[in-house]
């Protein structure tokens, strides 16, 4: 009896504990807004709004759905691949939990988790995305919010945020969500430094859907009406995912130079192409998150045959791996952000009227 | 100080251009503290651009506008922090209901959760949207959304409002309560009224002053008393007769009149006209009402009808296009 009136005691501690944390996280300046009544508090306001509409609306159910299937699907398949190969190697031992991102059965032809990511998540992106500030337009409430004592870039600033919580809250209770389906059916606990590698990727994968997003919001403030950027969305999505890499094959078999051609010209040849392979996030992404999922992996471009003399074989460790990364993630870094710049110009400029 | 409560609103050479366009040329107003001024114009005469500028909304090409005493293109979140813009065909999120649209202005304007909601109930109750305050706006009629407008202007207890076309696609009655309701406030309440429109003699019943906006120029600007009497000395006043038998002879004879200066008939569509009457508009350069009945009357014929137009906000709209395309 007495130990449960504590426990009792304790959940209702804990309880208020958690109100008073939610209330200061909902109203993060309650107490200085009041004399100055402006900014950060109406941006919170917006960010609130913007995500119960998301939460509420029938995309982002569909969408969920979908990529709650996919990635059931694709663990399914990791934890087959992993049962088939087997214990037995040697090194089947070292980062085993991660196969459960990279590796697929063989028979039963299901992507991978992280392919199913870096496919699904740009349309996550696009769809959260392309009518963000045309359906504003289109339904005569952005006059009506704009005569509001808001800041521009607060509205637009409000869009992304909340549409990037919302990813970032997606993004990362899928990966626990395989990481715990992986703890119960493999039985074997991840390692510190793959925990670390997980994370490292979770943050990956938002920064690209981050990429998304922010194109679409930028296709949604040049076009008026939300089809249309949602098909230039999509459009821009196929072609980077599907025909930039044959564009890029064709570019490379045009250039070719002959085997017999020096090395330095076949590596400057390699290099090129590498590079306008690299212009593509989608390619960016790829990149960054083998290396994080696969330590075995200790360069991203062409190595010759010098470069690997008295290597010795093993992973990397995280730092090196982050290392090798880094210029790939400052160049997602560095598009989401030219992408917000162009919507941020395009949209200061733009003249607020009702519906036209 | 003084200046402060005089004038609200104070526009000066106000002027903006789109490429080569110029929407609003050298608009100077200025309205007082409490008055409700009406903008008046047809479609595309710079109406909404103006009041566009007045509130940061977009950049004016020159010109100062003062507006509670701050520069909207300064510090546009001053003015629009005092100023409450209902837009011609203002949009809410369909998806909620008119308490939490009324809400979420409120919370962008600073005011805190219990107190908006307080506020955003009393309004309703205000404008006659208690009952439907739960619903969801997609359910509302044109109507109620004007109203609910009109609520979410007011919530942030503004020293100015702007209405554009207020009463556009609302019924007559409907048009009747909505300026009933925006009268009441701008007496009870002190609060400055702006008030575009193309719909002439509705607005005319609730404006102390009007500002005629043709073609991005302020043409005329005064109370509607003013502005007729202005215009009866510069033009000339019309007269409506119908006389039975209407002959060429009574035609002449009137024509004769010294003073008459045009004669265009055409058919009486009156309420108790007999079929085929002729109704007769002649123009004069003074008031000749009484010598164009005498003339008929001693004509031998029957004076079924006669009356001195007045001019209406109509007319006077209409008058200062022809005199415009005269000029021109």
């Amino acid at each position: 009896m007495n130990a449960k009136a504590q426990s009792l005691e304790l959940l209702t501690q804990i309880r208020q504990r958690l109100n008073s944390l939610l209330r200061r996280g909902a109203a993060p300046s309650g107490a200085r807004d009041l004399p100055e009544r402006s900014g950060s508090s109406a941006f919170w306001v917006m960010v609130q709004k913007e995500l119960g509409d998301h939460i509420r609306s029938w995309r982002f159910t569909i969408l969920i759905g979908i990529i709650v299937l996919a990635c059931i699907g694709s663990v399914y398949s990791a934890i087959t691949s992993i049962r088939d190969s087997g214990t037995g190697q040697g090194t089947g031992g070292s980062f085993l939990f991660l196969k459960m991102f990279t590796s697929s059965s063989g028979s039963l032809s299901i992507p991978t988790f992280t392919t199913f990511l870096s496919w699904l998540g740009p349309l996550i992106g696009i769809a959260l995305g392309f009518d963000a500030v045309n359906s504003e337009r289109n339904k005569g409430t952005l006059g009506r919010l704009m005569s509001q004592p808001i800041y521009r870039d607060d509205f637009l600033k409000a869009k992304f945020t909340a549409s990037l919580i919302l990813i970032a809250v997606v993004v990362f209770a899928l990966g626990f969500l395989v990481t715990g389906l992986g703890l119960l059916t493999i039985g074997y606990p991840p390692t510190p430094e793959e925990f670390w590698r997980i994370l490292f990727f979770l943050i990956i994968a938002v920064v690209y859907i981050g990429f998304w997003l922010n194109l679409s919001i930028l296709f949604s403030i040049r076009f008026r009406q939300a089809a249309t950027s949602a098909l230039s969305g999509i459009a821009a999505w196929l072609f980077l995912t599907l025909f930039y890499s044959m564009i890029i094959n064709l570019i490379a078999s045009a250039t070719a130079v002959p085997e017999t051609a020096a090395l330095s010209k076949q590596l400057r040849h390699a290099h090129f192409i590498l590079a306008l392979n690299r212009l593509s996030p989608t390619e960016l992404f790829s990149e960054t998150i083998t290396t994080m999922l696969s330590p075995g992996i200790r360069s991203l471009g062409p190595l010759t045959m010098d470069q690997l003399v008295g290597a010795i074989s093993a992973p990397l460790p995280l730092g090196q791996s982050v290392l090798l990364i880094w210029p790939q993630l400052t160049g997602l870094l560095a598009e989401t952000m030219v992408c917000f710049g162009i919507s941020y110009y395009l949209f200061m400029r733009q003249e607020i009227r009702s519906r036209n | 100080m003084n200046r402060m409560a005089e004038s609200v609103i104070e526009l000066d050479g106000l002027t903006k251009q789109y490429g080569g366009f110029t929407a609003v040329n050298g608009l100077s107003l200025s309205i007082a503290k409490g008055e409700v001024f009406g903008l008046l114009g047809p479609n595309g005469a710079g109406k909404t651009t103006t009041i566009l500028m007045m509130l940061g909304l977009t950049e004016r090409t020159s010109g100062s506008a003062l507006i509670c005493g701050f520069d909207p293109a300064r510090s546009a979140l001053q003015v629009k922090r005092r100023v409450g813009y209902m837009p011609d065909d203002i949009g809410f999120y369909e998806d909620r209901t008119g308490l939490d649209n009324l809400m979420y202005t409120a919370r962008l304007n600073g005011i805190a959760p219990a107190e908006a909601r307080h506020s955003a109930e009393a309004l309703l109750e205000k404008v006659g949207l208690a009952a439907s305050g739960k619903a969801k706006v997609g359910t509302y009629s044109r109507g109620m959304r004007q109203r609910l407008g009109l609520a979410d202007v007011l919530i942030k207890n503004p020293e100015v409002i702007i209405l554009d076309e207020p009463t556009l696609g609302i019924d007559p009655e409907g048009v009747r309560e909505l300026l009933a309701l925006i009268s009441d406030l701008s007496r009870n309440e002190g609060i400055t009224v702006l008030l575009s429109s193309h719909q002439l003699q509705q607005v005319q019943q609730i404006c102390d002053r009007v500002g005629l906006f043709v073609q991005g120029k302020l043409i005329a600007c005064g109370d509607i008393a003013n502005l007729s009497r202005e215009l009866n000395q510069e033009l000339h006043a019309e007269v409506e007769l119908a006389a039975q038998p209407w002959t060429p002879e009574l035609a002449d004879r009137l024509l004769a009149l010294e003073g008459v200066l045009g004669l265009n008939t055409g058919e009486w569509k009156g309420e108790n006209a007999p079929p085929g009457s002729i109704l007769a508009t002649l123009e004069c350069d003074r008031n000749l009402t009484s010598a164009i009945a005498s003339e008929v009357i001693t004509a031998g014929a029957e004076l079924h009808y006669i009356r001195r137009k007045e001019p209406g906000l109509d007319e006077i709209y209409h008058r200062y296009f022809e005199k415009k395309e005269e000029g021109a």
